[in-house]
């Protein structure tokens, strides 16, 4: 787990005056289940193809196993790639297919044989051997894509946004099956994707990438809970974001003031997050906000800083398991809140229209800079 | 016909109005009357093509036994697959190259391979001759089958670029993702294009070279233009003998060459039909 089997070293690509990828250095550790995440146009795509060999780096250095790839072709890589369109050959059946990898190399026939009924029986495809891929269904091609990249014995499997052709359930199922997948067959996993689910359920480590850079690389947990800045706070899951400024700082605790909230008190780990001065930004998490009825008295554990707001509520969205409730404070900010629908009658307590207390903990509150 | 069907007529059933009949069946009148005519006296017992005298087959054993019009058949069938041959190699490498290599002034190749498509014929025509006479001197008085040569290659000139046309068409809606996987998988430039690309492109390559068969089977003008007293062609032989007459061997020896386009085009086009083209992924 300690060695680096991926190291990405200042690596740019350009594409005339536009950088898709600008100065990029990460390190995927070996059997690693590693995503590049982010949206669009935010140079996760090539910075994969570059792994895989379809483009070289305009500058830096990719090594892979310790070597330097830049002169090498794809198809001497030791590392697989499953494409987002699986790219199953249409005129080969799904045996052909997947030995083809091993066709091409000189494998002998009995060995590619006995290799593909392996790979195939990894990702439960045993029976449609003989099936050619206009006779199977998305999810399936997507196995023969995985099966035929793993019968590779890649060092490294590239997967190039691998769910969003899937529809909801099958892409859920999926998550799982890659995730058991990969801790199975003990090789490294590098996804790109967009989803921010996918790369939650199924990384070990995700970076989060934007405009061409990395912004931050953690673990789920980690970018979740403590994300670096604004952009990563907004992109992974829900947030509320209230515009403030740094008036003081004591002990470990800092003094904003917001026109929201008014003076708040946050503690702060005194971590490798930084320093804050002038503007900075508060965070709140949906699911980390208690609501209560104004007038309903609010049981705070002693000894814990809470902050309060108020407001009411404007609109409500039910998702079974929980409700999104979006509530306007005085000044107007909106504000989403979670609630988990533990009871039944959870429903029933409130309502679009009520007036809400709000408060959350002092220390779940995130101080972000821009 | 709404009166005949149970069901009312939906707002595209243009086929179900009858003035709509009548036209189309006015135009297929027109278009098949005469081909119609053609092969109906070609079995007609009379020596003229006027009146119908009684049903007979010794007009194809006539045509059958006419050396110099078998010769030129053999001419014709020659040249064809010859031409056919060398056009769909060149035209495929043509399509190949434009559509996956990256060069300067690719779209003035491009313009420059499709000019022969829309030159007129009779221009394409006299270009040859003047080549061929005075250029080159090619000779026609070579032994069989290098007299062919001058036709065979002005045949060449004009029918690759329908090749080149219909393999880019097919290939403009290829996955480059399968040759990517492909070169992922281990394969060479040389294998991806065996395993990979040529198969896709096979339906529009059969396509392109029994078009250029048909293409260089029928084609008179630039053969007319290209062709010494020895090296008739069928069409050219076919012209001749009408000069004199219009008799029912021409009908007969006609009737064999309808035949053959039609069943080549037919097979042409079921090879570029789209439900021959592979579902995409």
């Amino acid at each position: 787990m300690s060695t680096p089997i991926i190291s990405i070293r200042e690596v740019t690509k350009s594409f005339g005056r536009l950088k898709a990828v600008d100065n990029v250095s990460l390190d995927v550790m070996t059997n690693e289940f590693f995503a590049l995440l982010g949206p669009s146009g935010c140079g996760k795509t090539t910075l994969l193809r570059m792994i895989a060999g379809f483009s070289n780096p305009t500058s830096g250095q990719i090594l892979i196993d310790g070597q330097d790839m830049v002169s090498i072709t794809p198809d001497k890589r030791p590392v697989n790639m499953v494409f987002q369109s699986y790219a199953v050959f249409p005129h080969m059946n799904v045996m052909r297919n997947v030995g083809y990898g091993l066709e091409v190399t000189g494998v002998a026939k009995p060995d590619i044989k006995k290799r593909a009924e392996q790979a195939l029986e990894r990702v439960g495809l045993s029976d449609f051997t003989s099936r050619m891929p206009d006779q199977l269904s998305g999810g399936q091609r997507q196995r023969v894509a995985l099966a035929r990249a793993l019968v590779k014995e890649p060092k490294v499997l590239l997967l190039d946004e691998p769910l969003s052709a899937l529809d909801a359930k099958l892409r859920e199922q999926m998550q799982m099956e890659l995730a058991g997948l990969q801790a199975d067959v003990g090789v490294t996993f590098v996804i790109v994707t967009h989803d921010q689910d996918e790369a939650l359920s199924m990384a070990d480590r995700i970076a989060v990438m934007r405009d061409g850079s990395v912004d931050q690389i953690a673990s789920p947990g980690e970018l979740y809970e403590y994300p670096k800045n604004r952009f990563v706070a907004d992109f992974i899951g829900k947030v509320n974001l209230i515009e403030g400024e740094v008036t003081g700082q004591k002990g470990d605790k800092i003094s904003i003031t917001t026109e929201m909230l008014g003076k708040v008190a946050i503690p702060f780990g005194g971590d490798d997050r930084g320093e804050f001065n002038g503007n900075v930004c508060l965070a709140i998490r949906p699911e980390k906000i208690n609501i209560s009825k104004s007038g309903v008295s609010k049981n705070h554990p002693a000894g814990k800083d809470y902050i309060e707001s108020e407001g009411k509520i404007v609109d409500w969205a039910y998702y079974g398991d929980c409700s999104h409730m979006i509530v306007a404070s005085k000044n107007n900010q909106r504000f989403g809140v979670v609630i988990q629908n533990s009871r039944r009658d959870s429903v029933d307590a409130l309502d679009i229209g009520d007036d809400v207390n709000l408060s959350w903990l002092a220390q779940d509150t995130l101080v972000l800079n821009d | 016909m709404a009166l005949l069907s149970r069901t009312r007529l939906e707002p595209l059933e243009f086929s179900r109005r009858w003035w709509l009949r009548l036209y189309v069946g006015a135009i297929f009148l027109m278009l098949y009357l005469p081909i119609i005519t053609l092969i109906a006296f070609s079995f007609n017992e009379s020596k003229r093509n006027i009146v119908w005298r009684g049903f007979t087959t010794k007009w194809y054993w006539k045509a059958w036994n006419n050396d110099s019009l078998i010769d030129a058949f053999v001419n014709s069938i020659t040249i064809a697959v010859i031409s056919t041959a060398i056009s769909t190699i060149i035209g495929v490498m043509l399509a190949v190259a434009l559509w996956r290599f990256r060069f300067p002034f690719k779209s003035a190749y491009e313009g420059l391979a499709a000019l022969p498509i829309v030159v007129p014929e009779i221009c394409m025509g006299v270009a040859m001759l003047a080549f061929f006479s005075r250029v080159t001197g090619f000779p026609t008085d070579w032994i069989w089958p290098l007299n062919l040569s001058a036709i065979t290659v002005a045949h060449i000139a004009f029918s690759f670029p329908f090749v080149t046309v219909i393999v880019r068409s097919r290939l403009s809606g290829f996955n480059m993702e399968l040759a990517e996987a492909s070169q992922d998988l281990g394969a060479s430039e040389w294998q991806t294009f065996w395993n990979v690309i040529y198969p896709y492109m096979k339906p529009g390559i059969i396509a392109g070279a029994l078009l250029a068969f048909t293409l260089s089977l029928d084609d008179f003008v630039v053969t007319f233009f290209t062709s010494g007293p020895d090296t008739l062609t069928f069409p050219v032989k076919v012209y001749s003998m009408v000069r004199f007459s219009v008799t029912p061997e021409v009908n007969a020896a006609s009737t064999v060459l309808i035949l053959i386009t039609v069943v080549t085009t037919l097979f042409a086009m079921r090879f570029q039909s789209p439900d021959k083209i592979e579902p995409e992924n």
